[in-house]
């Protein structure tokens, strides 16, 4: 039994999993970027996954888009986050309900 | 088992493991270098894949540039640990738990009705497969639309960070 798309597809699904479950309980903003960008990852795995099992080489076209984003993303998120944490003094999303009430 | 598939669950369990360490891991620095852990064995995977220049650009972007960035604004903030939340029990957990169960339940059952999932992939790769020359050659050619429109939006990301992230100007 050799390796199969298979494998490679549920270690995707898998890392996207702890993402997404990251998303949802952590309460530091700079740790929910970090879970979006394994989510990233993930579908960045299948994606290259899939282009191995065509031989296509479209799939890691998606995947360079998807890190371009990515990065980005991350440049403007933090950029924020810095002025967020200069008006609140907090990163907790427990403390971002300015649009609260 | 051959070597790829030993290399593959060293890989697997190291990618897993890295993640895991940034969602388990109460401080935010530990969970940046997890995460940068996490990015090599992903790029490791990216190898087996036969995808080069990517697994290249992962290390160099992912776990080079953009973690640099996280790991720069973590240091500047610099949190005290009283400012890293309450330990209380909290719900999250358990919903966590139910996300958990819904996710994998949903992306396992879409990928494995995917009608060829459990065949092998196919035996003979192109020499050129995944290298730089044919990735740029792609990129000028089939895909130039979306290679410009990156450009664009990674301007239009340089722009909108030093808007925002300055204080008046």
């Amino acid at each position: 039994m050799s390796l199969t798309l298979e494998h490679y597809l549920l270690l995707s699904a898998a890392l996207f999993t702890i993402g997404a479950v990251g998303l949802v309980t952590r309460r530091n903003v700079i740790v929910l970027f970090m879970c979006v960008e394994i989510m990233l990852n993930a579908a960045n795995l299948a994606l290259i996954a899939f282009s191995r099992f065509h031989l296509m080489a479209d799939g890691q076209m998606f995947a360079f888009c998807v890190m371009a984003v990515a990065a980005a993303e991350a440049g403007i998120g933090l950029a924020i986050m810095v002025n967020i944490f200069r008006h609140k003094k907090s990163l907790l999303v427990d403390d971002l309900n300015v649009f609260k009430n | 088992m051959n070597v790829e598939q030993v290399l593959f669950y060293l890989f697997a369990v190291g990618a897993i493991a890295g993640c895991s360490g940034v969602v388990l891991s109460r401080n935010p620095i530990n969970s940046a270098v997890s995460l940068v852990a996490a990015f090599f064995f992903l790029a490791g995977n990216y190898v087996l894949l036969h995808a080069n220049f990517m697994a290249i650009v992962q290390i160099l972007v992912y776990a080079g540039a953009i973690m640099v960035l996280f790991l720069f604004v973590l240091m500047l903030l610099n949190q005290r640990d009283e400012e890293l939340g309450p330990r209380t029990f909290s719900i999250a957990p358990l919903l966590g738990i139910f996300a958990a169960a819904v996710v994998s339940v949903t992306i396992g059952a879409g990928f494995m009705s995917y009608r060829n999932a459990t065949a092998n992939f196919p035996g003979e790769v192109p020499l050129s497969f995944g290298t730089a020359e044919q990735i740029g050659r792609s990129l000028m050619t089939t895909h130039l639309l979306p290679f410009e429109l990156v450009s664009l939006l990674l301007l239009v990301g340089i722009v909108s960070a030093v808007v925002v992230a300055k204080r008046r100007l």
